[in-house]
């Protein structure tokens, strides 16, 4: 075995590792033999932390010296619902700082929930000599000012730097001024993606139309809601390439001469795929993507506020598409259309145009997804906000659909039952983990006990992610899925009556997962020090904001609790809200 | 407070902390409790002491959290619920005056169980509707519909302290997606309210000397008083001198009286940048207008602030 390894070159052997591009995969090579074990880890050039407080950036160099691209996560999924306070951390800085000086042929960063600022976007822009990507998703901690610095480096004669992609997806960005696009240098031309949807302020619209007339390999091109309608012609026929756009805000006067002139820029756009933006829709401008629609495979309308009437007339001529995300006023009557027409969707995401409201305001309920269900034979993903639900549903979705990987359904008043018998919805969720044997993402709601949790670990033996709420009456509940969901990953759980005993019983369990999230439970914080001081390969962070957990009594529910596995220890920017637990079995502020 | 074990399951009862295996004998594991029973609703699976549905969960301890006012209002909706009643899973409304709350105040509709009725649940009364359309207003041309209740306020209905039963964080919905929806009302003129329930309205608050800033959601507090105290305890671990690089408070921490004596005494006033972007002092304008203009906040020293005052009465003078 020895012999035959060391037959072949290094040379080789990097030649044949260069075609192996997933991590696991990756990883299973470097644990062949040492001498595979060094020649990986110096041809890896893609590296994915899904938790930016696993591992420090240091030990990630050190193990792999030459890397071009990484991917890091900072907050919990929750954060996004604002459950997670401000400070808590996610800090891109020491990882910025380190690669600067470690990686000066990195080409693309890609940071998901966490906090950059405009130093950090700066110290990016001029330190890496051939930059290609940057994506920003669910970001914040920047403004304009920090893009105007990567516009401004975009380019570099001195290296071969040439910005392809800047995405800021769903960001939050403190918006100075729309002058920042101005700084994108006038002979830069490689642009091919650009997502600045989230942006509030105007931005420069002349900068724009020269920088998108100029790039001739530009193919994603998202808007802000600030771009008006009657500009948006022009733009498109400086790039009639775009595979995907996202319009601003799709709302002018009705006038003949704009319609026809956005009618005849969309018909020159023959490449376009994906549509989204939508913002403030007149439904008399919605005909002029008539012409694209049935080449559309990703159509986003959910900003846009119209009738079932017009949706149902815009989505019926989609016939190829596969990704639907859309406001609940397409209604049940409108997903029945999207079964009948669009017989190649595989995912559908369908947000309520009213949550707060009381009442449901339209006439949107189970029975939509179970069309979708019998019509959408390649319906894998899903995520659907409702009022009502039944057990009968579930199970029909279920059987109709085995291949869903993705189920995702909020019932919008937590514990709301079966609509139709007032049981909980048990074993319709039940059906669904049963027949969807590749599932791997699954969030709950509506009325639920420990037995729905029964089901998820007897059955759901691919799940990676649950997300639960409201759900479940002992820690029965937790146990079931701690031990018995072998490949779970990712365990989100708020408002549920789960305490200590789970917890600790499963304790070596939270060494398997990446992270696990417990809000507003019944966890003591005594049982928080223990798992600390017993677990030192895991941080146990207890969030909460009304001071220190000693000053409470120890069987007082925290108020929040974050478990994630690392190798890099204790993390150093804790704010004064977080309170963590080292082996030393003293408490100890950061 | 634990947790009362119905159940004897073995494992989590006893000391060992370790991975259970499934082959369990009583009360856990085993074919027949996990076999999915797809019978009619309602059957009970033999291995369970109590119904399907959760009863009798006086000792839950989600009880204590009745006493916490500070993060989220919401829980006093839960232990009313918990506490009253029939003691179902059924989140509702605290009280009876939340029937009328205006959008976007009450998450949790008063539809408490009536002996188990058909009109006891969320969905229930509607289910038989809803193919045939529900009662609440038919949408015109991009008019977002409003909520079928009378009230048009935006102040909560509930007494203080807790503002709103709102849940923190329900449904499941990024920010951005609540902003956009409720940043522009709909173009019907009969609207008056324009907003539609977006239901939070987060504008970030920043503290001279403080490390990170803050957020609130301006909608859950109905005035003034609710806002400083909220602040108060936020920013009770931020004092000048008593906190390490990150925030940290000493171990005596900052005692609330005391920090009122810094916001009101000389050392910090309380300010707000507006929708024209001029930076006003909080406190000048009734509430309502306070909300609808306010974008930010900043707690400033007194010695920055000279000047604002006047520039706030003016301002209230020439809008009136």
């Amino acid at each position: 075995m020895q012999r035959m390894a060391c037959s072949f070159p290094d040379e080789v052997l990097e030649h044949v590792f260069s075609f192996v591009q997933c991590d696991n995969d990756r990883n299973a090579i470097s644990t062949v033999c040492k001498s595979w074990y060094k020649i990986e880890r110096w041809s890896r050039r893609r590296v994915f932390v899904g938790n930016c407080y696993a591992i420090s950036p240091d030990m990630v160099i050190r193990r792999f010296p030459d890397v071009r691209s990484i991917e890091l996560k900072g907050k919990p999924h929750f954060a996004d619902f604002n459950l997670v306070p401000d400070g808590w951390g996610g800090y891109v800085a020491p990882w910025i700082s380190a690669m600067a000086a470690a990686y000066p042929w990195l080409e693309e960063i890609r940071l998901k929930r966490m906090v950059i600022t405009d130093e950090n976007l700066e110290l990016i822009s001029k330190s890496f000599k051939n930059f290609k990507v940057l994506v920003l998703s669910s970001c914040e901690g920047f403004s304009t000012d920090g893009l105007a610095a990567i516009a401004a480096n975009c380019r570099s004669y001195l290296h071969c730097r040439n910005l392809r992609e800047l995405d800021l997806r769903e960001s939050e960005v403190e918006d100075l001024s729309g002058h920042w696009l101005k700084h994108f240098p006038d002979d830069y031309t490689s642009l091919v993606s650009l997502n600045i949807a989230c942006l509030g302020c105007e931005v420069s619209f002349s900068a724009l139309e020269r920088l998108v007339g100029r790039c001739p390999n530009l193919r994603t091109l998202r808007l802000n809601r600030a771009v008006p309608l009657d500009k948006l012609a022009n733009l498109l026929r400086r790039a009639p390439q775009l595979v995907e756009l996202g319009t601003g805000a799709y709302s002018s006067e009705l006038r003949p001469d704009v319609f026809s002139n956005l009618s005849g820029a969309f018909s020159g756009c023959k490449e376009l795929k994906s549509l989204s933006g939508f913002w403030d829709v007149v439904p008399g401008y919605l005909p002029a993507v008539y012409p694209i629609c049935c080449r559309l495979t990703t159509l986003n309308l959910s900003y846009a506020t119209i009738q079932s009437p017009d949706l149902i007339k815009l989505v019926g001529q989609c016939q190829n598409l596969q990704r639907l995300w859309v406001l609940d006023y397409i209604e049940d009557a409108g997903l029945d259309a999207v079964a009948a027409s669009c017989k190649d969707l595989r995912e559908l995401r369908v947000f309520p145009s009213d949550p707060y409201g009381p009442e449901p305001n339209v006439p949107l309920t189970e029975q939509g997804l179970v069309s979708i269900s019998e019509g959408c034979s390649k319906l894998q993903s899903v995520l659907y906000f409702c009022r009502q639900m039944s057990n009968a549903a579930l199970m029909t979705i279920a059987r109709n659909r085995p291949n869903m990987t993705r189920f995702r359904l909020c019932i919008i008043e937590p514990g709301t039952p079966d609509y139709l018998t007032l049981q909980p919805l048990d074993v319709g969720f039940g059906a669904i983990v049963e027949h969807c044997k590749d599932l791997q993402r699954l969030s709950l709601s509506g009325l639920l006990t420990d037995l729905v949790f029964e089901y998820i670990g007897t059955y759901a033996k691919k799940l990676e992610m649950l997300s639960v709420a409201f759900a479940g009456e002992s820690d029965l509940g937790l146990h079931h899925v701690l031990s018995g969901c072998e490949k779970l990953r990712k365990l989100e759980i708020r408002d549920c009556p789960f305490g200590d005993k789970a917890l600790l019983a499963n304790a070596a369990k939270l060494e398997t997962m990446r992270s696990l999230w417990m809000s507003s439970c019944s966890v003591t914080f005594g049982a928080c020090k223990l798992l600390g001081q017993k677990m030192p390969r895991l941080n146990v962070e207890v969030i909460d904001e009304r001071g220190t957990p000693d000053s409470r009594p120890e069987s007082c529910p925290i108020d929040k609790l974050y478990i994630y596995r690392t190798v890099a220890g204790s993390r150093f920017d804790m704010p004064g809200f977080v309170w963590t637990i080292d082996e030393d079995s003293a408490m100890r502020l950061s | 407070m634990s947790v009362p074990l119905e159940h004897d399951y073995i494992g989590l009862s006893e000391a060992p902390p370790s991975m259970e295996g499934s082959e369990r004998t009583s009360g856990g594991l085993n074919h027949k409790a996990t076999e999915l029973r797809l019978g009619l609703p309602g059957s009970d699976s033999p291995e369970r002491d109590k119904g399907v549905v959760a009863e009798d969960k006086a000792g839950y301890p989600l009880g204590v959290l009745k006493s916490l006012s500070v993060v989220s209002g919401a829980k006093r909706g839960f232990s009313d619920a918990i506490d009253g009643g029939s003691g179902k899973w059924v989140f509702s409304g605290s009280g009876g005056s939340e029937a009328e709350s205006g959008k976007g105040g009450n998450l949790f509709s008063p539809r408490g169980v009536n002996g188990g009725g058909k009109g006891g649940l969320v969905g229930g009364s509607e289910g038989a509707n809803q193919n045939t359309g529900l009662g609440g207003p038919i949408l015109k041309d991009g008019v977002v519909p409003q909520s079928p209740k009378p009230s048009q306020e935006k102040k909560p209905q509930l007494s203080a302290p807790a503002a709103k039963a709102q849940v923190v964080g329900w449904p499941p919905i990024r920010s951005y997606r609540k902003n956009s929806m409720a940043s522009h009302p709909p173009k019907n003129e009969d609207d008056t309210e324009g907003k539609l329930g977006s239901g939070c309205l987060y504008v970030k608050v920043s503290m001279d000397g403080a490390p990170y800033l803050r957020k609130v959601d301006l909608k859950t507090y109905g005035s003034y008083r609710e806002l400083s105290s909220a602040l108060e305890k936020m920013f009770s671990c931020f004092t000048i001198g008593q906190c390490g690089s990150h925030g940290v408070p000493s171990r005596d921490g900052l005692s609330e009286s005391r920090l009122m004596d810094l916001l009101h005494g000389s050392e910090y006033v309380l300010t707000y940048e507006d929708k024209d972007g001029d930076w006003m002092l909080v406190g000048d304008v009734p509430w309502e207008m306070f909300t609808d203009s306010c974008k930010r906040m900043r707690i400033m020293k007194s010695s920055e602030a000279i000047g604002l005052a006047p520039r706030a009465m003016e301002k209230c003078k020439n809008r009136h």
